[in-house]
């Protein structure tokens, strides 16, 4: 089983309508991850089912027993997150500000405050149009460790795909360069860059590959919307050619992505034939002839 | 438009919807409107405004967080803070007391509750906030040092200094993506959030989730819808159900790309969308 993470550094590049056109063509001989826990809409394209559902615990948010509370103030005064406030005679914790720290509770000298595990997230398994499952989840609203989460998708994935004939995950990863990001690309045998031809693009790019670098990591990378920029896509190139990096794929602006997208369907599916769904389909034909060269043989 | 005082959040359930677009040529257009104007970048995970904006660097301000220092001196080794740091950021050894920065969450905790004192709050490098000066309006960006994972005290740090050194001035926030804890930290002070989707199905994911976000923190917020014409009539439908503002619809055009991809200016060349900031400019001049 070889894992494949698609990333980009930052939104709008086109990542998720690639990985999921992969997963697309594929079929059941991948399992398609959602690692973008914070505003997951890979389901969007595949329809995926919901069928199975999991809370996602961590955290934790102080509260404050009224009934043994003596009004002392001392949890007040030790929190530094401006989360306990006295409202109508009564000291109450903002859930919003809390970071579940505990400090409030080891100084109440009345034990009135309790810590509770907090719900961040649900996590899914799914079925979706071509047969193949896909693992997604849902970041709960001002939760924080979506690393974490995150780390659970992948394992999640990992479990399904061990002892099955699952060939490929086909990681859709975070946004970003933070702790998410690192956590998407765990295991990765190969991470796919995708990048625009602007001057955010290869301003993210270089910020991720980076990343990359620092883990030591096989990349290869598709550059979207190539004739908006000649120049740049130009200057892109010549980055990739220093880095020992191989382009796949040079996608033009076509608006045949977004009609698609606007009927949640991957490229491949809206149109089989069209000159963009070729481009693609070589790019997977690509990735996964490369997946199994191990950098530096 | 008559508070010279605004604070504006513009955010987006994801990255690539345009904010970074909107909030500079919004800054422009209202600073040659003879507004006094500040624009700041808070993804200080990773701002890229500046890419945009011909601006020279004025000033720059190093931003830390407390941690605490262990000292040896007077310390029992008796194991109490790491039992009450509740983020693992310390690891009690038989013979030396460890400190992990990157997961402190700076509760003080451990610090107050030594028994000997031997943990005081020092203060670590975090990320820094840089000031610049453009030709008609102010930029101020946010940026985390690589590898710092706690983005939210540095956006708060940075609306704080934007707030001290910025008196009667339009405040206009580009947002984090996502609708974690830095958009909240980003939208939670200001008068009023936007909202930027677009039309596709993936656009209304996206907007549910932000005002969903925007809704527990009691905003007042409003949608422009970017790439108009592209996807279907779902995220208008969504709007007037819910009783959201429609600010404003920019067009799908390949020359505003086009612009966008030499990180230039688009009003000044692209009629519509000089339109389109009007539009917003009166909006946010409406509200009491
Ligand atoms: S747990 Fe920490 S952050 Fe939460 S209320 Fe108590 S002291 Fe404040
Ligand atoms: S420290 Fe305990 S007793 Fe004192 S105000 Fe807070 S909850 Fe009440
Ligand atoms: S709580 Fe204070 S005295 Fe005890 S081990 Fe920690 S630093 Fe040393
Ligand atoms: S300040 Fe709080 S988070 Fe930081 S090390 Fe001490 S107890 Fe842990």
């Amino acid at each position: 089983m070889k894992e494949i993470v698609v990333i980009s550094g930052k939104g709008g590049t086109g990542k998720t309508s690639l990985s999921a056109s992969f997963a697309y063509l594929a079929g059941a001989e991948s399992l398609i991850c959602d690692c973008d826990v914070d505003a997951a809409n890979m389901h969007l394209l595949l329809d995926a089912d919901f069928d199975k559902r999991e809370d996602f615990m961590s955290g934790e948010i102080a509260k404050i027993d009224a009934d043994l509370c003596s009004n002392c103030g001392a949890c007040e005064a030790a929190c530094r997150f401006d989360a306990i406030h006295r409202i109508e005679d009564q000291y109450e914790v903002d859930p919003i500000s809390c970071e579940g720290c505990w400090y409030c509770s080891r100084v109440c000298p009345s034990h009135a405050i309790t810590m509770e595990t907090q719900k961040a997230g649900d996590l899914f398994v799914s079925h979706i149009k071509n047969n193949a499952q896909m693992v997604h989840a849902k970041l709960g609203f001002g939760a924080e460790n979506s690393g974490k989460l995150v780390a659970k998708v992948k394992q999640t994935a990992r479990n399904i795909t061990k002892d099955s004939a699952i060939k490929y995950i086909i990681t859709d990863g975070s946004p970003g360069i933070g702790c998410p990001v690192i956590s998407s690309l765990s295991g990765a045998d190969l991470v796919v860059l995708v990048t625009e031809a602007t001057i955010s693009g290869i301003h993210d790019l270089k910020r991720v590959h980076k990343l990359i670098k620092t883990f030591n990591l096989q990349a290869v990378c598709i550059i979207n919307k190539y004739d908006l920029n000649l120049e740049m896509t130009q200057e892109i190139e010549a980055f990739l050619h220093d880095e020992d990096i191989k382009l796949i794929a040079k996608l033009p602006y076509d608006e045949t992505f977004t009609k698609a997208l606007s009927l949640a369907q991957p490229i491949v599916e809206y149109d089989k034939d069209c000159a963009l769904s070729h481009l693609v389909k070589q790019a997977w034909e690509t990735i996964k002839e490369n997946i199994l060269i191990k950098k530096g043989i | 438009m008559k508070k010279n005082n605004l604070k504006i959040t513009i955010a987006s359930g994801k990255g690539g919807t345009g904010k970074t677009t909107v909030s500079t040529n919004l800054s422009s257009y209202l600073a040659s409107n003879n507004h006094a104007v500040v624009l700041t970048d808070l993804d200080v995970e990773e701002p890229n405004s500046a890419l945009f904006i011909d601006a020279k660097l004025k000033e720059t301000t190093i931003c830390n967080k407390m941690v605490p220092k262990w000292e040896r001196a007077d310390c029992t080794l008796c194991g109490k803070c790491a039992k009450i740091c509740n983020f693992n950021a310390i690891v009690a050894l038989p013979s030396e007391v460890l400190v992990f920065p990157e997961l402190c969450h700076s509760c003080y905790a451990c610090s107050e509750l030594c028994p000997t004192n031997s943990l005081p709050m020092n203060p670590v490098r975090i990320g820094e906030i840089k000031t610049f000066e453009a030709t008609d309006f102010h930029f101020v960006e946010g940026r985390l040092d690589l590898g710092q994972e706690m983005a939210v005290p540095l956006i708060s740090q940075t609306i704080d200094y934007v707030d001290e050194n910025f008196k009667d001035t339009i405040k206009i926030y580009d947002a984090p993506p996502g609708t974690s804890c830095p958009v909240i930290e980003a939208s939670r002070e200001s008068d009023f959030v936007i909202l930027i989707t677009e039309s596709t199905p993936f656009g209304l994911n996206d907007l549910r989730l932000a005002v969903e976000t925007m809704r527990v923190l009691k905003q007042n917020f409003g949608v422009i819808i970017n790439r108009y014409g592209i996807g279907n009539n779902d995220v208008e439908a969504y709007c007037q159900q819910e009783g959201i503002p429609i600010i404003t619809k920019i067009k799908n055009d390949k020359a505003l790309a086009t612009l966008y991809s030499k990180g230039a200016l688009i009003y000044p060349k692209i009629e519509h969308f000089k339109n389109s900031l009007d539009d917003i400019a009166t909006f946010i001049g409406a509200i009491k």
